[in-house]
């Protein structure tokens, strides 16, 4: 019966070219920008750690003095350099890495290559392990390096095969800022997007290309990029003990009482630097999942929130009037229904095939809408937003896109097809 | 043209009819707030710097590692800029208007004020306002022994004597008295004077609000370019691309071991910073227009089944005297009715969508000024759509009315 009805359907379909062409067109237009801003607002909100980011937490404390009229219900984004040392040394997470941005002045060796800035992270040794970045060669540097400030660095491929031409570059020597540093191991393609362990440097982009133990950076005075928010006048910003804070700290914890517990221990760290006079406020903290904190930073940009409303809106446009034609198209089948009718079809039996019909031109609709798509996404990423090049079409997404239109379509085609098989046999045949 | 026949019609064919109303108030929606979108959009791209644009090329340097001789090298790049032919004046700037990096500080007219104005923080070399073509309105210019270096000021061995401010600022910090003569805390405890007032001077970005947007000063503090970052060139606007050619090898003779992260004119600067706004409006312009083309749609598909349906009619009608002017007029009024009825429940759906938007997106009120653009867009796109299928019906012979069916 099903063969029968799409038979039907396509006759149907081509004895009219015009109507139909214009509802696939309407379909594809209304899926097209639809699933064209969908697919962005998806990348854009993608896990940046998947399987991880239920377990890694953003430490927030309140270390401000009580006097300046500052809201005390949310603390400060980033710690202070103080805090975040000995929040380290405490190690009461699984794994805990503090961290900030920086810029790395690069002279290569090479004669052909002048000195270049790469996007650099100044942190701790947990930091590969924790965020799950791939060695393509060497390993990270260790918890001793951290201490010893080691001369060490951790580079991606792309900037060792600009600087080598090769990534077997264990051991070899890089000039970083006037000093020389041991190269211990290089990442493979990491793309972390959103950046969400620092939102502040950047949030979608291609990431850091340097890595290098925070307390060398700070041992050598290397630049460093990112915010910094100041309480008093400090004419050294990075120094321990400065009223600033602009570290990133973050712990993995692996279950919902070690959440618990280091709440408590968060609490009592605030209690006894507030008896120990350095903090002057009830203690606040928080501990944010990779989830929460995106959310709470509202990384997704709103103009794409407003894109995909807008797109939505033009889907309901496209859908009602789809829901137009295809009423054109049944009532002006009325002898045909008739007929069929006083031959003993019953109207479920027509309802369904003028169902089936409407499925096919949301099917060719979808298909036609994926070309949309395809070209609306090119559109996209031919935008200058940083977030423009990730936007793709996966798999997922192709096939939501042909769903979309089949389902939409068959919706819009409810009512014209109840409409459809209301035709008494009998009228219709009286007439010539 | 009488109105009961068609309303007559239209009362018969009451769920097409209400499709297409229902189809025109939607579109109307959409594209009223759309239109208002994007005109918000334009007019935030023509936002005044307060510079002048087309004669600025800002040139973004670094060193590498310490450099203990910075200051006496910025003198030698600024001179060596200034010789390339077409510059004619050049100062180093810790930021540019729309470069988004900024310094800002928070400023008041009595000391520990914890009630504070967020204020761009400008300074350079000597020339800077000269360089940006910043007029000062009221009062005077630095003189050249106010300027003090950035260094002593933040190891406390001196103290910037004097302030610029904006219009804006001065407004809203002085708003019953001159501003000039008065005290300002910018940088600790002890005030700078107000000596001048300059008309506008952009920020570099709106992180601090839309209400902080006229809020700039300008500082007479010296800095290596290690620190500021920017020179800035005033060219002739016919040479700027010449001087842009020679910028890096000037800048290179001097020293090799620095980066040029960037060399552009202003309106590079400009063109990057409201990028975003730009492919907003193209977007919602595109998606206005493909809105209006599937209405347009719509109303052909409806209008050629109806002319379809009515064919018998429109004979009869022609056989007894009606013109095919009258026929056409007939349907045109048709879809202006139909339309009118789509509009103005648009015009409702359009406020609604709006208040949310106010909420959700931080979207100002709709104007009254952006209705009539979009009824008079559905109007138009209703009369075009309709005009095909009509001269269609214009076209059928009178005989038919004498034809059975």
């Amino acid at each position: 019966m099903f063969a029968y009805y799409l038979h039907l359907a396509l006759r149907s379909l081509g004895r009219n070219r015009v109507i139909t062409a214009l509802m696939v067109l309407a379909i594809a237009f209304g899926v097209g920008a639809s699933m064209t801003t969908l697919t962005v607002l998806r990348t854009l909100s993608a896990d940046p750690v998947p399987g991880k980011s239920h377990r890694l937490f953003n430490v927030q404390l309140d270390p401000r003095p009580a006097s300046r009229s500052m809201p005390s219900t949310e603390p400060p984004e980033q710690l202070t350099r103080t805090d975040a040392e000995a929040l380290i040394r405490a190690a009461k997470a699984e794994r805990q890495v503090m961290m900030s941005g920086g810029n790395a002045a690069i002279e290569p060796t090479r004669a052909d290559l002048a000195p270049f800035f790469a996007d650099a992270r100044w942190t701790t040794a947990d930091f590969f392990v924790m965020f799950g970045a791939p060695f393509a060669a060497g390993t990270p540097w260790t918890a001793v390096d951290d201490e010893r400030a080691a001369r060490v660095v951790v580079i991606t491929r792309e900037l060792a095969e600009k600087l080598f031409g090769t990534i077997e570059i264990i051991g070899r020597s890089l000039r970083v800022d006037g000093t020389e540093m041991r190269i211990v191991g290089v990442l493979d393609t990491w793309r972390v997007n959103p950046h969400f362990y620092d939102l502040n440097t950047t949030v979608y982009g291609t990431g850091e290309q340097l890595f290098a133990p925070f307390s060398t950076s700070r041992e050598l005075k290397l630049s460093r990029s990112g915010t910094t928010d100041c309480w008093e006048n400090a004419p050294e910003p990075e120094a321990l003990g400065a009223p600033c804070t602009w570290v990133q700290l973050w712990v993995e914890l692996g279950s919902m009482s070690a959440v618990a517990n280091y709440q408590d221990f968060l609490t009592s760290y605030s209690q006894d630097q507030r008896r120990a006079g350095r903090f002057e406020r009830e203690p606040t903290i928080r501990l944010r999942s990779v989830v929460d904190w995106l959310a709470f930073k509202q990384v997704v940009p709103s103009d794409v929130r407003l894109q995909t409303w807008i797109a939505l809106g033009f889907l309901i446009v496209c859908l009602i009037n789809t829901i137009g034609l295809l009423l054109t198209k049944f009532l002006r089948r009325a002898s045909e229904v008739g007929v069929r009718r006083a031959l003993g079809a019953s109207k479920r039996e027509i309802f369904t095939q003028l169902l089936i019909e409407a499925a096919v031109v949301g099917l060719a609709g979808g298909l036609v809408g994926l070309l949309f798509t395809w070209i609306g996404l090119g559109m996209i990423r031919s935008q200058p937003t940083t977030y423009a090049a990730l936007a793709r079409l996966d798999l997922p997404m192709l096939g939501i896109t042909i769903a979309l239109a089949v389902v939409s379509s068959i919706l819009a085609g409810v009512f014209p097809a109840w409409r459809g098989c209301q035709v008494s046999p009998s009228i219709q045949l009286k007439s010539p | 043209m009488h109105l009961h026949p068609i309303l007559s019609t239209l009362r018969r064919h009451r769920t097409a009819s209400a499709l297409i109303v229902l189809e025109i108030a939607v579109t109307c929606a959409i594209v009223s707030n759309t239109v208002f979108l994007v005109q918000e959009r334009l007019s935030r791209m023509n936002n005044s710097s307060g510079v002048v644009e087309d004669e600025l090329i800002v040139v973004q340097l670094t060193g590498i590692g310490e450099k203990p001789d910075a200051a006496a090298a910025t003198e030698v790049d600024l001179s060596a800029l200034r010789s390339i032919p077409g510059v004619r004046h050049v100062a180093t700037s810790n930021m540019v208007p729309f470069g988004n990096s900024s310094w800002n500080t928070s400023i008041s007219t009595i000391p520990d004020d914890p009630n504070t104005v967020n204020s761009a923080m400008y300074f350079g070399s000597q020339d800077l306002l000269e360089v940006m073509g910043l007029q000062v309105t009221a009062g005077r210019d630095f003189a050249p022994e106010e300027y003090v270096t950035l260094d002593d000021v933040q190891s406390k061995k001196a103290q910037a004597p004097a302030v610029i401010i904006t219009r804006g600022l001065a407004n809203r910090l002085f708003p019953d008295k001159p501003p000039i003569g008065q005290p300002l805390y910018v940088l600790g405890k002890n005030p700078q004077t107000v000596v001048g007032v300059i008309e506008h001077l952009a920020r570099p970005n709106e992180g601090t609000g839309r209400e902080n947007a006229a809020y700039a000063i300008v500082l007479p503090l010296l800095a290596p370019y290690t620190v500021t970052g920017n020179y800035v060139l005033r060219a002739d606007a016919k040479q700027a691309s010449q001087v842009l050619t020679s910028v890096d090898t000037t800048l290179n003779r001097i020293d090799r071991g620095r980066v040029i992260m960037g060399r552009k004119p202003f309106a590079e600067i400009r063109r990057e910073y409201f990028s975003q706004d730009r492919s907003l409006a193209l977007l919602l312009t595109g998606v206005s227009i493909a809105l209006l083309v599937v209405t347009a749609m719509g109303i052909v598909g409806l209008a050629s089944f109806w002319v379809q349906q009515r064919t018998r009619q429109i004979g009869i009608r022609r056989a007894l005297g009606a013109s095919r002017g009258d026929i056409l007029r007939y349907f045109l009024l048709e879809n202006f009715i139909l339309a009118t009825i789509g509009i103005v429940l648009g015009m409702a759906l359009s406020y609604g969508i709006n208040l949310w938007l106010m909420k959700a997106y931080q979207v100002a009120r709709l104007p009254g000024t952006v209705l009539p653009i979009g009824a008079a867009l559905l109007w138009l796109v209703g009369q075009l759509a309709v005009l095909g299928p009509a001269l269609r019906a214009t076209k059928i012979s009178p005989a038919i009315a004498t034809r059975a069916t």
